[in-house]
């Protein structure tokens, strides 16, 4: 469905693959599945292993799959990748695709590498590598690997720069360009790469790292290919996607027919303090499902619009969130029309910035979630804590060597049908685990004075939300420091369903000789000068509750109350007096 | 005169095992019997009478324990309490910001130590040991009072930073040890001296949450031992595959939350290289899961934690094993794409398999392994079964696979075992070539009641070379028991560049180590064959966040350390990084960790006392014949007594060899034969390729 004026996004190729599922026996079918499921896998663990930078090493910030040889939609993805990037690297490798074209067709043994994200989706620190994989000298199908670099140049170490106005503030581009040609690696290339970042060394290993991934991912298809035969598994990949259709056809056909709205907001653009709306139409039509995200905010200056591929990306992530039995590929996506606005916030265009997507595509999926909770209320949680929380504190050390702690915080998750949100967890768009107090006051001047969950924030309900976290850091070098800090959710909280009230929203504030202040644009500062002694101090936002606070049974508000989850007069406030009967 | 016996007891989920060595006589003796829940102790001594009913004969006796999993996984531990850093009482309950599962943002997570029973005290240490601010031993006290007011049997201290300088921690252990009423007082830097605050606080509360309840289990148990003549050693296995004292595993009962699991790939190690393989994955199948364990060159892969279930991180080292949902209770099903999947619904052993006939109506792995004749419907393993229902088994499948899947009801069962057989192969190839293994040099070891049923499949999907099946598939565990070492794991952070390493300190590190590790051995009342320790530092480059771990030669002389040299370490850690990644880098070199390892060697029984008589011929083995359903067609397959088959005996597949705690299948293409030791070898047929 394309309306008139919007822009037409899912890259469907219709019509299945001629060799279909006929011939294929079920058995095979399941066998071939979870094989291939796993040289995915074992992509990932390969580049896991052998990436020096700890976003990927550690934090799993990456991703792997194969992909459809002409029209590059997802036919297999590694279950330990990035949620993110499950529904984004469709369009890179279709990028690819076109690219090859232009240059005369892929040859075995070429590799592209790009990080545009206005082709690619997400942001400019994801580097694409996306490589053929030929059989008997047919192209049969790609293997593409993407990975979060610690570095890519720019305006900013580490790439969020919350007043970027241009992508050519936040980091190097590189569009698709041959990396590798027919097995030579283009060495001028990489000098290129390599002169345009902070840290060569950690971007040598994980390019090193990705093209070791694609290696072994040729291997594998070789020995699979080698025991089952091209047409078998050409065969059982589109049944498999087939399946996947009919399994989010039938998810969607148990749905109520009907038209559900939801709108929140992000705070700014780091750049004007307006408030920017994002609003989302989800409509349910027998076994079709729509998303129209007309109304939202118009493209902006600042660094939080996304370009077209990562609206897309992130539906995909919503809905996997809503149905997570649906297995990872194109099909799940056939079902779904998706409907952006032209020179939106949510379609930028080239060289708009979208260094901070995370915030964007965080408020997306909290819409979704709202909408959709209207319409299948048992199927869908409230909230999340909805911001990424980049926050990084740097400096010089007496002796010269510069340093830069980070991280990215956690938050509460939304309550669910089930029971209470989860306290402190990692963001929907991830898998990330936070690094260590021990390991960042080791490798890093600074103290934590408190690391704690944040009484109070939770939003009410049936079933509460999570709770968010404290994290108050002081400063102990003596050259002092700098903060730079990209936030969102500051003005607008993380909303219940289901009757379910809101969380707190997110708080920053940082330490100056007169005294403590927040950021002028709230959830977004660069450039903040802290001596030594001084504090940040981050109160991150909890989950959304489920269901009215009034069914919360009296000894549970009892129970929070004495915990500390929050305070006696918050609980009468949010559930009434009746719980004090059990305190 | 008589030297006594040597009994192993593995205390598993349904049934307690028990292996049984007479050091006179050299004979063996095995005994299954039901575990009783809640208290294990029941069953334990049940099934030592059934094997040595004289315990004043019994001279060593080594048990391999789930009391403290169980005690994890079903929140049974003590009340504990915990005394904090201000600013870090929710630790804990934040974890590293993790959540249970990738899709769905469902789930919740409660700590073992609720919040109200987290105080914090002002101390302050800071990342290079300095002592901001000294701990308040009054709030200390205050904050003991508070908690033992509140019910707490066992407190724990968690001091962040206390890895870089114990004192405070000490300090307030001191003051709680004057007040606390029992023994159950320990702080982090004690059970584990490494960096990482979660995972430092959560292994220790998870000790002290455990000691009261395994503590009194232990304790109950030796009574009940001593009440019935029992006045030999007695030892726990640890989750590192070693033993250690009764007395240790009351002060460390976290060290045992892998204990049952790991005495198994002990006993399939040391089976595997008498055999002549010094290369073995194995793979236990039980009601529910799949576990696959790794031996490269005969040494077991440890790793340096797990988690027991979401949040519940152990940091201690353990041996590596990987588990996926497909054991032979888990349930076969057809879903709305069309696809048929294994697991991980499982129907475990209660009420298990639709043929058990004790409710469960969805067909299992069991059920398709029954309808295809492998498993024998009038023979079932384990006791208290009897006939099993194979129509129901049958009817079980046609439903809820051939139907929806327009196959015929024996077609269906051979796709349930056949994708069964294909997760667990994946399970192997993922965790061998993870750790860039090729599987093809490796021997497959089976056990539990039912591996060696699709032993056939990983010859076949993996490409392993042999399956070894040991003589007593069903209670290897408890045969680990008797062949696992003593062995102490210490470590200790350092977290210094290799140029700003203080090897006077490093060498303190590991005479203390050593000398600890040494009193234990002596304390333990036990005689080793020999006795060593082994010294490894974790090491990186500088920037790298992933360690490699490199072992550190070392020479102990008359119970003295000798300290490395700085180029000595390096070179070590070359020699390391190399192997690994087959390269050298240019930037400096980080040390994080020493971990130190004190191994005392448990005399070895022979192993051949397990062949079969020397009087045992193939046909008096033989049990006629019974057809088996294989890649679309009945075959008749001969069924043989496995443990009267003779040594060198070569029996042509198709078979089934059955033995009171298993079944063997043998694959048309496959032969079996019984080496001397009285395993069972099975390998391809000549030209079968």
């Amino acid at each position: 469905m394309s309306n008139a004026g919007t822009a037409q996004t899912v890259p469907d190729t219709g019509a299945q693959d001629p060799a279909g599922d006929r011939g294929i026996d079920p058995i095979t079918l399941a066998i071939l599945a979870g094989r291939m499921e796993q040289i995915a896998d074992e992509m990932d663990a390969t580049l896991f292993r052998s990436a020096f930078n700890p976003i990927i090493a550690e934090a799993h910030d990456a991703s792997h799959g194969i992909y459809h040889p002409q029209t590059g939609e997802t036919m297999v993805q590694g279950k330990n990748g990035l949620p993110i990037f499950v529904g984004v690297m469709a369009f890179a490798v279709k990028a690819v695709i076109d690219k090859a074209a232009e240059q005369g067709g892929p040859k075995d043994g070429d590799v592209w590498i790009f990080n545009d994200a206005h082709i690619g989706g997400t942001h400019l620190s994801d580097m694409r590598l996306v490589r053929p994989y030929f059989r008997n000298g047919e192209l049969f199908c790609w293997l593409a690997s993407v990975g979060h670099w610690h570095d890519v140049g720019g305006a900013v170490p580490g790439n969020y720069n919350p007043a970027a106005t241009e992508v050519f503030q936040e980091a190097v581009v590189l569009p698709p360009v041959k990396f590798v040609s027919e097995g030579e690696l283009r060495t001028d290339i990489l000098d290129i790469i390599l002169r345009n970042t902070r840290l060569p060394q950690s971007a040598e290993g994980d390019v090193n790292g990705q093209l070791g991934a694609l290696d072994l991912g040729i291997k594998r298809m070789d020995a699979l290919l080698d025991e089952y035969g091209g047409a078998t598994v050409t065969g059982a990949l589109a049944a498999l996607s087939a399946r996947a259709e009919t399994l989010m056809r039938k998810e969607v056909d148990a749905l109520p027919d009907g038209r559900w709205e939801a709108e929140d907001f992000l705070d700014n653009d780091g750049i004007t303090d307006a408030p920017l709306p994002i609003r989302v139409a989800l409509e349910i039509r027998g076994d079709r499902l729509s998303l129209d995200f007309t109304g939202s905010a118009p493209q902006v200056a600042g660094p939080i619009n996304i370009a077209l591929p990562t609206s897309i990306a992130c539906v995909y992530v919503a809905i996997k969130h809503i149905f997570p039995a649906l297995p990872a590929n194109a099909g799940v996506m056939r079902p779904i029309d998706i409907t952006v606005p032209e020179h939106s916030l949510l379609s930028a265009e080239f060289p708009a910035p979208t260094g901070g997507y995370t915030e964007t595509i965080l408020r997306m999926i909290d819409v979704i979630f709202s909408a959709a909770s209207q319409a299948a209320p048992d199927r869908v949680v409230a909230n999340a804590y909805g911001t990424i929380n980049a926050l990084s504190i740097a400096g010089r050390k007496s002796n010269g060597q510069r340093w830069v702690m980070f991280s990215f915080y956690g938050g509460g998750h939304g309550g669910t049908p089930e029971g209470n949100g989860l306290n402190h967890g990692s963001a929907p768009i991830s898998m990330a685990t936070i690094p260590p107090v021990e390991i960042l006051e080791a490798a890093y001047p600074v103290a934590f004075r408190q690391w704690a969950l944040r009484e109070g924030s939770a939003g009410p309900g049936m079933h509460r939300g999570g709770l968010g976290a404290v994290y108050e850091i002081e400063v102990l070098e003596e050259n002092g420091a700098e903060a730079f800090f990209f936030g969102e959710r500051g003005k607008f909280p993380p909303k219940g369903v289901n009757g379910g009230g809101d969380a707190a929203v997110n708080r920053f504030d940082y330490e100056q000789d007169d005294g403590w202040h927040q950021p002028p644009m709230t959830s977004k500062m660069r450039g903040i000068t802290l001596r030594q002694g001084q504090k940040v101090r981050l109160q991150s936002p909890g989950g959304g509750g489920y269901g009215p606070a009034a069914d919360r049974p009296a000894p549970e508000v009892a129970r929070d109350v004495a915990l500390g989850y929050l305070s006696a007069e918050q609980a009468d406030q949010q559930y009434g007096t009746a719980w004090r009967k059990n305190a | 005169m008589s030297l006594g016996s040597i009994i192993g007891v593995d205390v598993g989920g349904t049934f307690t095992d028990v292996f049984s060595l007479d050091l006179t006589t050299g004979e063996t003796g095995v005994a299954k019997v039901p575990t009783t829940r809640p208290d294990q102790s029941g069953g334990f001594l049940d099934g030592i009478r059934a094997a040595q009913p004289d315990m004043g004969h019994i001279r060593s006796l080594v048990h391999g324990t789930t009391a403290g999993t169980n005690a994890l996984l079903e929140r049974k531990g003590a009340m504990t309490g915990v005394i904090t850093t201000t600013g870090f009482r929710d630790v804990l309950e934040m974890r590293r910001r993790d959540r249970p599962r990738t899709w769905g943002l469902r789930g919740d997570f409660l700590p073992v130590v609720p919040r109200d029973l987290r105080m914090e005290v002002p101390e302050r240490v800071l990342s290079d040991g300095t002592v901001e601010q000294a701990v308040d031993l009054d709030a200390v006290r205050a904050a003991a009072a508070a908690l033992r007011d509140k019910g707490c049997e066992a407190v724990v201290v968690l001091f962040v930073n206390a890895y870089a300088n114990p004192a405070n921690e000490q300090a307030a252990v001191a003051a709680l040890r004057e007040v606390w009423p029992n023994p159950h007082v320990a702080g982090s830097s004690e059970i584990l001296p490494e960096i990482r605050e979660f995972e430092r606080f959560s292994t220790t509360a998870l000790n002290g949450y455990l000691q009261p309840e395994v503590a009194g289990y232990l304790a109950r148990l030796e009574t009940a031992l001593k009440g019935g003549g029992f006045g030999g050693e007695f030892m726990i296995v640890q989750s590192n595959g070693g033993v250690m004292s009764v007395e240790t595993a009351c002060q460390r009962p976290v060290r045992t939350a892998l204990s049952g699991p790991s005495a198994g790939v002990i006993a399939a190690g040391y089976i595997a290289e008498t055999a002549g393989y010094a290369n073995l994955i194995t793979g236990d199948m039980g009601g529910t899961s799949f576990d696959v364990s790794m031996i490269v060159d005969g040494e077991t892969v440890v790793s340096p934690q797990t988690s027991i279930d979401f949040g519940m991180v152990v940091r201690t080292p353990m041996i590596e094993i990987a588990t996926i949902g497909a054991g032979g209770g888990s349930i076969a099903s057809v879903d709305a794409g069309g696809l048929l999947t294994i697991g991980p619904e499982s129907a475990g052993s209660n009420p298990g398999p639709v043929a058990y006939g004790r409710g469960n109506t969805r067909p299992t792995v069991t059920d398709a392994n029954i309808v295809l004749g492998r498993i024998d419907a009038t023979r079932p393993l384990g006791k208290g079964l009897g006939t099993l229902d194979l129509e129901a088994a049958k009817a079980a499948i046609d439903e809820h696979v051939a139907k929806p899947l327009g196959l015929g009801v024996m077609e269906a069962a051979e796709a349930i075992v056949r994708v069964a057989n294909s997760r667990m192969a994946g399970a192997i190839r993922l965790v061998s070539i993870e750790r860039g293994h090729d599987p093809a040099k490796f021997a497959y070891m089976p056990f539990g009641g039912g591996g060696a049923l699709h032993t056939g499949a990983m010859i076949d999907e993996v490409g392993i070379g042999r399956a070894l099946i040991p003589r007593f598939p069903g209670v290897t565990s408890a045969m680990g028991c008797v062949i696992a070492d003593m062995r102490q794991d210490f470590v200790q952070t350092l977290n210094a560049t290799l140029d700003g390493l203080d090897l006077e300190a490093l060498t303190g590190f590991m005479q203390q180590h050593h000398d600890d590790g040494q009193a234990v051995l002596d304390g333990a009342g036990s005689e080793f064959a020999a006795r060593e320790t082994r010294f490894e530092l974790d090491m990186a480059y500088v920037g790298q966040t992933h360690t490699v771990s490199v072992p550190i030669p070392v020479t102990v002389g008359n119970g003295t350390v000798t300290a490395p040299t700085r180029e000595a370490v390096r070179s070590a850690f070359e020699t390391a990084y190399h192997g690994l990644y087959g390269r050298l880098l240019k930037s400096g070199v980080r040390v994080l960790n020493l971990r130190s390892t004190v191994i005392g060697t448990r005399p070895k029984f022979d192993l051949s006392r397990l062949a079969p008589p020397a009087d045992a011929t193939e046909e008096a083995a033989a049990r006629g014949t019974r057809p088996v359903f294989v890649r679309g067609a009945w075959q008749e397959a001969r069924v043989l007594a496995r443990l009267d088959l003779p040594v060198g005996a070569r029996v042509e597949g198709p078979a089934v060899l059955e033995q009171p705690d298993a079944t063997i299948f043998v694959e048309p293409w496959l032969v079996a034969i019984v080496d001397p030791y009285g395993n069972v070898l099975i390998e391809r047929k000549e030209g079968q390729a």
